[in-house]
C-alpha cells in the first residue's frame, strides 16, 4: 500500500508557481530521497504536505494512507500521523520545551524517559528554540518527532548545522522514526528527506532517490547512484537531460 | 496634620495626570453595614468561589494575617503570626499615632482628586508591619472587597518591613458577584527598612463598570527588596496606576512584574516607575499586556540617579483582536554618567508560523494559540498558595479561547 501517493500537485508561494505538476508515490516502510538546488521546490513540497498556509494547492491531489488531506489543516495531518522536524523552527517566548514534547507525545508516550536518554532532559524547562544551537535544534526537532511517533517523517536537510559530534547522535535518531533495525518488508514508517550532502544514507535504509528542478521531479533512481552523479557533474547534466 | 487637609481640600477637583477623568459624584457612598464576620459565616458559596478568583482564600489557616474590607467595613481582620501586625488603618492610627508620620510621605495627598478624596472621605484601609528581623513565612492575606452597587471605596494602606524582616502580602481586590459598577481608590505607602523583604501580589478581578484607581508609593532602604506582583485577567471598565517604587539605600533591589488583559471595552493603563537613588541598586520593570479587544497603554520609567546602577524595563504586548490597541511607553531617565538602563519592548500579533509550529505537532488551532498565550503570560510568581495558582493557570487558559 502507498503510505503517500502525490497527484499532479500545482502549488504556488504569494502568487508564484512553484511545484509544477508532481507525481509521487511513497509505499509504506520505504525511505525516499529529495536531491536539488536551492529554491527548486523540494522544502516546498514538504511544507505542502504538512498543509501550511503559505502554500496554496492550485492543482493536484495529496493521499496520505487511503485518504484524501489535499486541504486538511495541519494538525489533522499530524494526527493522521504525518511528522515534521522543521530546518527553523520558530522560538515562541515563554512556551517550555516541555510543553511541546508533552503535546507530542499526546499522553501515549513518556517523554521524559525519551528526553532522559539524548541527554536533553535540561531542555525541557527551556524556552522552545530559545538560544538552542544548530544541533541542539536538530536533536529537539528530531525528539518531538519521536515523541509523536508519526508513520511518516518529513525531513529537511537534518545534517544542516549539526557538528561531527552530534551527527552521530541526529542520524541515530532518525534511524530509530525510520525502523532502520527492521528487515525491509516489515517496516511500517516511511521518510521522504531532503539532503545535499547524503550524509542520511548511512544512517537509513533510503529506497529511492530523486532530482527536483524548477519544480519538476526528474530521474528516480537509486540514491546512492544519484548523489554520486550529482558530485561528478553538479545538476548541470540534470538540466540537460530534463527527464 | 492640618496643613495636609488643606492640601487636600485644594485638589478635589484636581483632574489625574494619566486616565480618564472620573466624576466622583456619579459614585455612592453608601456602603453596606456589613457586620464583622470572624468566622466567614456570612459568605455564601457562590462568593466564595467568586473571591478566590481573587486570590482570596476565606480561611485564617495558612495565612500569617487576614484583612477584609468590605465596602467601608472592615468584616475580618487578624494577625495569625507572632512578628506581624494587621490592622485597620483607622485603629492603628488610635493605637499608634507616631505612625501617621508615615502616610502621605510617598504619595502626594494632592497628586488628584483621587489622593484628595481618601484623605477627605476615608473608609478604612490596612495596616501591616513585620517587625524587626521577623520571617513571615505564609503570605498576610488582605482583601478590598466592593460589596455594594456602585460604590465608591476610598481606602489608605500602610505597610512597614522593619529592618531584616521579610513580608509576603497578597491583596485581592474585587467585587461581589452581583455587582457592575463602582469606584475603587487605593492609596498604598510601603516602607521596606534596611534588609527587608516586601514582596507584593495584587490580583484584581472587577467587573465590567468598575474604575480602578490605586495611587502606590515604595520606599526601600538599603539592602532591600521589593517585589511586585499584578496581575489583571479579567474585565473592568477603567484602570489607572503608575506606582512609584525609590530605592533610597545601596544595594536596594525591584522587580515589578505585571500581566493584564485588556477586555473589550477595557481601557488599562498600567505602569511601573522606579527611581535609583543610590549606588548599586537594581530594578527590573516587567510587563506584559495583551489585548482581544481593549486599549491598553503599558508604561515604565527608569530613573538613574547617580553611577553604578543597574535597571532594565521590558514591555511586551500581544494584540489577539484587530480592535485591540496596546501602546507602550518605556522612558529611560540617565542623570549621572554611569548609569546601566536598558528597555526591551516589542508589541504585535501572534506569528503563523507559531501556530503551524504547534499544528504540526497535532494541537488545534485554539489549542496552539492558547498554549502561546499561556507562555506569553507566564510571568514566575513565587510564594503562592497552590489553590491561588492553579486559578490564575485556569483564568490565563481561558483567555487564550475563543479568539
Amino acid at each position: 500500500m502507498d503510505m503517500l501517493t502525490i497527484s499532479d500537485l500545482w502549488v504556488s508561494i504569494d502568487g508564484q508557481e512553484v511545484l509544477k505538476g508532481i507525481n509521487l508515490q511513497v509505499p509504506q516502510g520505504e525511505t525516499h530521497i529529495l536531491f536539488g538546488r536551492n529554491g527548486s521546490g523540494k522544502s516546498t513540497l514538504l511544507m505542502t504536505i504538512m498543509g501550511f498556509e503559505r502554500y496554496r494547492v492550485e492543482r493536484g491531489s495529496i493521499h496520505f494512507r487511503g485518504q484524501e488531506i489535499t486541504h486538511l489543516p495541519t494538525y489533522e495531518r499530524a494526527r493522521l500521523g504525518l511528522g515534521i522536524a522543521f530546518q527553523r523552527p520558530p522560538t515562541i517566548r515563554g512556551v517550555k520545551t516541555r510543553d511541546i514534547f508533552r503535546a507530542c507525545s499526546g499522553g501515549r508516550l513518556d517523554y521524559q524517559a525519551l528526553a532522559a536518554a539524548y541527554d536533553f532532559t535540561p531542555f525541557l524547562d527551556r524556552e522552545i528554540n530559545h538560544g538552542f544551537s544548530g544541533g541542539e535544534i536538530k536533536r529537539s526537532e528530531l525528539l518531538q518527532l519521536l515523541a509523536q511517533d508519526p508513520r511518516m517523517v518529513l525531513l529537511d536537510e537534518p545534517e544542516s548545522g549539526v557538528d561531527l559530534e552530534n551527527l552521530d547522535v541526529v542520524g541515530d535518531i532518525i534511524g530509530k522514526l525510520l525502523q532502520k533495525d527492521r528487515r525491509r518488508g516489515n517496516r511500517e514508517n516511511s521518510g521522504l528527506i531532503i539532503t545535499h550532502t547524503g550524509f542520511i544514507l548511512d544512517y537509513v535504509n533510503a529506497d529511492t532517490g530523486y532530482i527536483m528542478l524548477n519544480g519538476h521531479l526528474l530521474c528516480s533512481g537509486n540514491p546512492r547512484e544519484i548523489l554520486e552523479h550529482i558530485k561528478k557533474f553538479g545538476y548541470v547534466e540534470c538540466e540537460k537531460c530534463g527527464k | 496634620m492640618r496643613e495636609i487637609k488643606v492640601r487636600a481640600e485644594k485638589s478635589q477637583e484636581k483632574k489625574a495626570a494619566l486616565g480618564h477623568d472620573l466624576d466622583l459624584q456619579a459614585f455612592s457612598r453608601q456602603g453596606g453595614a456589613w457586620d464583622y464576620d470572624s468566622d466567614y459565616r456570612r459568605f455564601d458559596p457562590e462568593e466564595r468561589r467568586h473571591l478566590l478568583k481573587a486570590g482570596i482564600e476565606l480561611t485564617d489557616e495558612e495565612h500569617a494575617g487576614t484583612f477584609l474590607q468590605a465596602d467601608a467595613r472592615v468584616v475580618h481582620c487578624q494577625a495569625n503570626q507572632k512578628g506581624v501586625e494587621v490592622l485597620p488603618i483607622t485603629e492603628a492610627l488610635a493605637r499608634h499615632p507616631e505612625i501617621s508620620d508615615q502616610l502621605w510621605r510617598l504619595v502626594a495627598v494632592d497628586a488628584d482628586k483621587y489622593t484628595a478624596h481618601t484623605e477627605l472621605a476615608l473608609d478604612n484601609g490596612y495596616f501591616i508591619r513585620a517587625l524587626p528581623g521577623a520571617q513571615v513565612t505564609a503570605p498576610v492575606e488582605a482583601c478590598l472587597y466592593i460589596r455594594s452597587e456602585g460604590f465608591s471605596q476610598h481606602v489608605h494602606n500602610l505597610v512597614i518591613v522593619e529592618p531584616g524582616a521579610s513580608l509576603h502580602i497578597i491583596t485581592g481586590c474585587t467585587t461581589h458577584p452581583g455587582v457592575r459598577s463602582g469606584l475603587h481608590i487605593g492609596v498604598s505607602e510601603f516602607y521596606v527598612r534596611r534588609g527587608g523583604t516586601l514582596t507584593f501580589t495584587m490580583i484584581h478581578n472587577w467587573a465590567e463598570e468598575v474604575h480602578v484607581r490605586p495611587r502606590t508609593g515604595v520606599l526601600v532602604e538599603e539592602g532591600g527588596r521589593y517585589i511586585s506582583n499584578y496581575v489583571l485577567l479579567r474585565p473592568v471598565k477603567t484602570v489607572q496606576m503608575y506606582p512609584t517604587v525609590t530605592l533610597a539605600g545601596e544595594d536596594a533591589v525591584t522587580r515589578l512584574q505585571s500581566i493584564f488583559i485588556a477586555h473589550p471595552g477595557c481601557e488599562l493603563d498600567v505602569g511601573g516607575r522606579v527611581i535609583l537613588k543610590a549606588r548599586r541598586t537594581r530594578a527590573e520593570v516587567i510587563a506584559r499586556s495583551l489585548s482581544t479587544g481593549g486599549r491598553c497603554i503599558s508604561r515604565g520609567h527608569l530613573v538613574g540617579e547617580v553611577p553604578e546602577v543597574k535597571a532594565h524595563l521590558e514591555c511586551r504586548g500581544l494584540i489577539l483582536s484587530p480592535r485591540g490597541v496596546i501602546y507602550a511607553v518605556p522612558e529611560l531617565e540617565g542623570q549621572a554618567a554611569g548609569v546601566d538602563m536598558s528597555h526591551e519592548a516589542a508589541v504585535g500579533r501572534i506569528a503563523q508560523e507559531e501556530i503551524e509550529y504547534l499544528m504540526a505537532r497535532g494541537l488545534d488551532e485554539e489549542e496552539a494559540v492558547s498554549t502561546i498565550v499561556r507562555g506569553f503570560l507566564s510571568v514566575k510568581i513565587e510564594g503562592l498558595p497552590p489553590a491561588l495558582e492553579e486559578e490564575l493557570d485556569r483564568a490565563i487558559q481561558e483567555s487564550g479561547k475563543g479568539l
